[in-house]
């Protein structure tokens, strides 16, 4: 037998199951006895709660509790924050229903427990709550200016502020002497609009607490670090809760979170000593549930003449909406490594001011403060081309880090082990067409086309595999990063795989599969992949930040290689031969220079009979093994978009998409694939349809999917995808995480695109999503305001371009730029 | 995801339907397909006492021809509509509009009748039928009623039917032989309108013989500009002029604003899509 | 207000029951019925994890009430497998790689059964255009559109073989 399961396109053992409709799902779980929650949620955005009269709904029938956050305020705690950024940094406290306070309309102030869902939904509809409304405070600018809080009893708006700065750390020199120094310095102003991960599985709750353990099964994407967060905010005995996460649909990192739902949920069933579930409304969900991006980046980049880069300097403006959840705050800081990118910058700042707004609390979405930061350099790097008058590509080609120079330590203090960026564009430029889509772009415009083509070109890499635990030490982090791994041989020669990387639609069970299959020899079949439940997996880090394979996979590895160490010695003693002497492959042992074989299935059954073992060798070949890895992993690609506007009306259509990513090694192709045509389609719609709007109220006028735009087969094309492979060498299978690659990179490469096809009609900068109307309305306004009155050419088109003097003196001259205050 | 609870009712007359709904009152409510109504009332925002479903009145089914008209029943879904060989023949444009209707689970359930008598603004069949000269069978108390299509839709979600009475087919007066184009402007396929441009066209020797046009989302109508077909008229098949003749289409209108576009931003689309749509249905 | 009589045939098996006329017909199959292989991913009818086949028909069941399903044929995800064997197009989703978290899995299956009954060969933009009632977060729609053209590829039969078996 061959080593042949990891790289091969092995279909999902899990498919089974979801193809067939026998899921289980939270919501499918009903429990003898069972009780439903309806919330009631603060239709205003910030109010004082004065008065609640549960009279009427408590006589409702079918009611058999109504709870306010008075009633819950002794048990409830706050929900926990596991990143605190700075010393200093500021937060409300965080109680699952809203004791007088309410900071975002969405918010819990009271639950009603009945026996069916429709009862507890009708009662609802009878608790009386009166609100006293305050002045809400929703754009980023106003919330700097202190005017408006978001909670007055902490006095400001501003959480905390971070700052890297490359002359500070040692890995680079000053900024702004080295903007003071360039030749030209770019300065522009860019909105990450705010998102919703929209997960298809509205979350869901269900809680038994008639046993002696409390069980809870819950939509969620960390089993382990929300059973850890419950014992700690609600003191119960961690051992006394077990949390199973059964399939759940999805998550992007909007399921990364101790929620206020699954609290209330465990609080109402342990007061009631009955089942009692809550499953959310999808208006709920995108109303309530955590929202991601929404930063405004105000950023300058500065450069020789023949576009070698002389230094970056990042001022974010980071929205955390009303509260801090699991990890809000170190979103934007996750960035803070990534601004710099592929490039060698001498020199580096940045800083992210944490502000409070009237909104849904933001957090992790799909690459958390990468994407932002990878959009922020990528339209960036576009923009400082079109200055210098210089094609993007080429511009990016001599900042880039050469191959030969990895590994390579960035301005930011990162390693970089691998990378090939030139072969994954050569591969990429040449699938796309490079040169003869920017021919067809020359002839359109020459010919001043109605439908005008754009080259959007997005080259990217990023830190995943969360996480080194002393770096997320360094930062603050409240946990470590690594992962854990149990392999049991049971006596029939089978495997249980147990895992702490919790899935919600990766293929774990897969690939997990393949890797120990490969390892140990057994059939891919014979293995079987536990997760999700803290009982059975009863320790682990869980699913988010491209983690799984990298870190879970690594620690399979590790436990795998001691059940073999284990079973050598046993094989040994079977076949009466030295340790030593005993080579172990493809599933089997034997004794060099002989005949002897025994196969590792044989061992396990001699273990389990344990008649004749090793002296002194417990009858267990049963392995764990806790993985926490060294560095990140920096994936990488280059992403091509070609994007046709119609001038006349504003439209915008992909009309092809090209993406070679360096992942490393692949362990199973076909999920690799899936995982990037996902990530693509969802950074895609950042750039073209997807955008959480308020109102000036702070109402979610997106409110439902008829508004929150997650777009359908109908609306994307189909994509071609390639790889190159360049190993990882920080861990032994010589992988890198894939799950967030897509969605980092495509965002800029389509924005991009968007640009390049109207950058000559005088337009700089279009907000996302780019709708038709603001793509319109950008082309109109530059005719009117910008090219057309200076007689056209590239130069004219960036008049917010600073001088090295503005630059250096720190003079603000963002200009006409829609900056666009995040909404 | 619940509604409030209600009394069901599914007559099998259309005579038992309107009983029933004079008994009801104030707190009856038709249900036809249920696209629009059924996901309002689970998010509560009516609560209607009492709803008469009309599913089980198979004579509100289905559609014939009578002499020059079409005759649709209000409860025939879009899907029958947009593949029926009849309506392809002669009403080319309800066709048209009936495929773009949200979506094909939708489609099969959505009803025809339903759709002009929610008169949504955005809704895709208003302006086709309005653009169509339409008429409108309504049955009341009384007896039955021909209403104009110029007279039917009233307000947002207004329609001339009464309280106590129900629209029971709809007559299109048969457009044998002429072109026709809904053009539906949308940022997700699934979304209502943005705008939509109704367009149906005859053509006599190289140039326009009649043109009739319906805008969807531009007021709280449906509204059919007549000074734009009347320039219509004539007009040869070219772009430039059939877009100075188009050029007004949006002139005094009151589209809404919102986050998928201003007003301005959609009287503009208005002429665009208008210009397209004509020059679609004249086949140029 | 009285609970409605209702009698319906739901995967080849038909139930007599009273139901509240409020309750909506994926309500009735999940919670009274247990066919929780029908699932609910929006208030608004948009999403169509909830589709099933109503009289052959493909039909979003959060968008109907269980009354109006009485003396209908409901045909949902669970109802496909015919014998153990699974249905061409649960098969095709499984080799295409056409799903990941599987939530909107049993609906677009539905959905694409549907589409090949009106459309045996259809071009990848009708493919999509089909489609366009059922959202996937997960998969980018690429995989699923690869898998409905390989199930009508593998036979006109892909679209209708079960609906047969289930009429």
């Amino acid at each position: 037998m061959t080593v042949t399961e990891i790289g091969s396109a092995r279909l999902r053992k899990e498919d089974q199951r979801l193809i067939t409709g026998r899921t289980r799902y939270t919501d499918n779980m009903t429990l003898p006895g069972m009780l439903h929650i309806a919330c009631v949620r603060s239709p205003f955005a910030h109010a004082t709660i004065t008065a609640i009269d549960v009279s009427e709904a408590k006589a409702s029938p079918g009611v058999v509790s109504v709870l306010t956050g008075r009633d819950l305020a002794d048990e409830q705690g706050s929900l926990p924050c596991a990143w605190p950024i700075t010393e200093d940094q500021k937060a409300p406290p965080h109680p699952a229903v809203a004791v007088d306070h309410v900071a975002f309309a969405g918010e819990i102030v009271a639950v009603v427990v009945a026996r069916t869902a429709a009862q507890a939904r009708d009662a609802v509809e009878l608790v009386d709550v009166d609100y006293d409304e305050l002045p809400v405070v929703l754009g980023l600018e106003h919330a700097l200016t202190d005017e408006v809080l978001a909670h007055p009893s902490l006095g400001t708006n501003k959480s905390a502020t971070w700052v890297f700065d490359s002359a500070e750390a040692g890995t680079g020199t000053d900024v702004d002497q080295a903007l003071a120094g360039s030749d030209v310095v770019v300065e522009r102003t860019y909105t990450q609009q705010r998102l919703i991960p929209a997960f298809m599985e509205p979350r869901s709750t269900l809680v038994d607490p008639t046993g002696d353990q409390i069980v809870m099964w819950s939509a969620t994407q960390v089993p382990h670090i929300l059973r850890l967060m419950l014992a700690m905010t609600l003191g119960i005995p961690e051992g006394k809760v077990r949390v199973i996460a059964p399939d759940v649909g999805g998550g992007f990192g909007g399921k990364l979170q101790v929620t206020p739902e699954e609290v209330v949920t465990l609080l109402a069933a342990r007061r009631i000593g009955k089942p009692v579930k809550l499953t959310e409304t999808r208006s709920e969900s995108l109303m309530a549930a955590h929202h991601g991006r929404a930063q405004l980046q105000r950023l300058k980049i500065g450069a020789t003449k023949d576009g070698i880069v002389t230094g970056l300097s990042v001022d974010l403006l980071a929205d955390m909406g009303a509260y801090l959840g699991l990890v809000t705050p170190g979103v934007p800081v996750l960035g803070a490594f990534m601004f710099n990118s592929i490039y060698k910058f001498p020199a580096y700042r940045f800083s992210t001011t944490n502000l409070f707004t009237n909104k849904t609390w933001t957090d992790a979405y799909r690459g958390a403060g990468r994407p932002e930061a990878t959009f922020g350099i990528e339209r960036l790097m576009d923009d400082l081309a079109a200055e210098l008058g210089m094609d993007p590509l080429e511009l990016r080609e001599k900042n880039w880090i050469k191959h030969e120079e990895f590994p390579f330590t960035t301005v930011a203090g990162l390693e970089y082990d691998t990378g090939n960026y030139e072969a994954a564009t050569a591969k990429a430029l040449e699938l796309f067409g490079y040169d003869e889509l920017r021919a067809e772009q020359k002839q359109r415009r020459d010919a001043g086309d109605r439908v005008q083509l754009g080259i959007g070109i997005s080259t990217f890499t990023e830190m995943c595999g969360l996480a080194p635990s002393r770096v997320l030490g360094s930062l603050n982090y409240g946990a470590g990063g690594w992962e854990h791994a149990t392999v049991r041989m049971l006596p029939t020669g089978s495997v249980e795989v147990v895992t702490g990387a919790s899935a919600h639609g990766q293929g774990h069970e897969t690939a997990f599969s393949q890797i120990v299959a490969d390892r140990l020899g057994i059939p891919f079949d014979n293995i079987e992949v536990l997760h999700g439940d803290t009982a059975s997996s009863h320790k682990g880090l869980d699913t988010y930040g491209s983690r799984s394979l990298v870190v879970g996979g690594m620690a399979i590895v590790a436990a795998a290689d001691k059940v073999i160490e284990k079973a050598k010695a046993v094989a040994a003693h079977m076949m009466e031969a030295n340790p030593d002497d005993v080579e172990f492959a493809a599933g089997n042992f034997t004794v060099k220079g002989t005949d002897a074989s025994v196969n590792i299935a044989e061992t396990a059954l001699a273990v389990f009979a344990a008649h004749d073992l090793p002296d002194g060798m417990e009858p267990s070949l049963d392995s764990d093994a806790t993985f926490d890895p060294e560095n990140f992993n920096y994936p990488h690609g280059t992403h091509l978009a070609a994007m046709e506007v119609d001038t006349e009306t504003g439209e915008v259509t992909l009309r092809k998409y090209v993406c070679v990513d360096d992942i490393g090694n692949v362990v199973n192709p076909l999920i690799v694939e899936g995982q990037i045509h996902g990530g693509l389609v969802q950074g895609i719609a950042q750039a073209l349809f997807e955008e959480a709007v308020h109102d000036d109220a702070g109402t979610l006028v997106s409110g439902s999917f008829v508004d929150y735009l997650v777009p359908s087969a109908a609306d994307l094309p189909s994509f071609i995808t390639d790889r190159t492979e360049t190993p990882a060498t920080t861990n032994a299978l010589g992988v890198k995480g894939v799950g967030e690659a897509g969605t980092i990179a495509s965002t800029p490469a389509i924005v991009n695109g968007v640009i390049d096809a109207v950058r000559h009609l005088g337009v700089e900068d279009i907000l996302m999503p780019c709708s038709p109307h603001r793509v319109w309305t950008a082309i109109n306004n530059a005719g009117k305001g910008g090219l057309a009155a200076k007689g056209g050419g590239a130069e004219a088109a960036v008049p917010e371009t600073t001088s090295p003097e503005q630059a250096a003196s720190g003079s603000n001259s963002s200009g006409s730029l829609p900056t666009g205050d995040v909404q | 995801m619940i509604p409030t609870k209600f009394a069901y009712e599914a007559p099998t007359s259309v005579e038992d339907a309107l009983r029933l709904l004079g008994e009801a009152g104030d707190e009856g409510k038709i249900l036809a397909g249920g696209m629009s109504l059924i996901p309002v009332l689970k998010l509560r925002l009516a609560g209607p006492e009492v709803l008469i479903d009309l599913g089980k009145i198979e004579d509100l089914r289905g559609i014939r021809e009578d002499g020059d008209a079409l005759v649709i029943g209000a409860m025939t879904p879009h899907h029958v509509v947009a593949h029926d060989p009849l309506v392809e023949q002669h009403a080319g444009l309800i066709a048209a509009a009936s495929k773009t209707v949200a979506d094909p689970q939708v489609r099969h359930r959505g009803t025809f009748g339903g759709g002009l008598v929610h008169a949504d603004p955005a809704g895709d069949l208003p302006a086709p039928a309005l653009a169509m000269g339409a008429e409108f069978v309504v049955a009341g108390p009384g007896g039955t009623r021909t209403v104009p299509a110029s007279e039917f839709f009233v307000d947002l979600f207004t329609t001339a039917v009464g309280e106590d009475e129900i629209l029971t087919h709809v007559r299109i007066p048969k457009h044998t032989g002429w072109g026709s184009s809904y053009k539906k402007f949308t940022r997700v396929a699934q979304q209502w309108s943005i705008v939509a441009v109704a367009a149906t066209v005859r053509v006599e020797n190289g140039t326009i013989a009649e043109a009739q046009i319906g805008l969807t989302n531009m007021g709280s109508t449906p509204i059919r500009p007549a000074a734009v077909e009347q320039a219509l008229v004539g007009v040869s098949l070219d772009e430039a002029a059939v877009a100075a003749a188009t050029a007004s289409v949006a002139e005094g209108t009151t589209p809404p604003s919102d986050t998928n576009g201003d007003a301005d931003y959609r009287r503009h689309l208005a002429g665009v899509l208008t210009k397209r749509a004509v020059l679609t249905a004249a086949g140029a | 207000m009285a609970n409605t009589p209702i009698s319906v045939t739901v995967d080849q098996v038909t139930y007599e029951d009273d139901v509240e006329p409020r309750t909506l017909l994926v309500q009735y199959l999940r919670e009274q019925l247990g066919k929780t292989g029908t699932l609910i991913g929006c208030d608004t009818t948009n999403c169509g994890a909830c589709t099933v086949h109503l009289d052959g028909q493909s039909v979003k069941s959060c968008t109907m009430f269980a009354v109006q399903a009485d003396g209908h044929d409901v045909t949902t995800i669970e109802g496909l497998a015919q014998d153990g064997d699974l249905h061409p197009m649960q098969q095709a989703f499984h080799e295409k790689h056409a799903l990941q978290c599987g939530f909107c899995t049993p609906g677009m299956i539905m959905q694409s059964i549907a589409l090949l009954q009106e459309n045996p060969n259809p071009t990848e933009q009708e493919v999509r255009e089909g489609l366009e009632g059922n959202l996937c977060r997960c998969t980018g729609y690429q995989n699923i559109v690869a898998a409905v053209q390989a199930a009508a590829g593998a036979g006109s039969a892909a679209g209708t073989q079960s609906e047969e078996g289930a009429a």
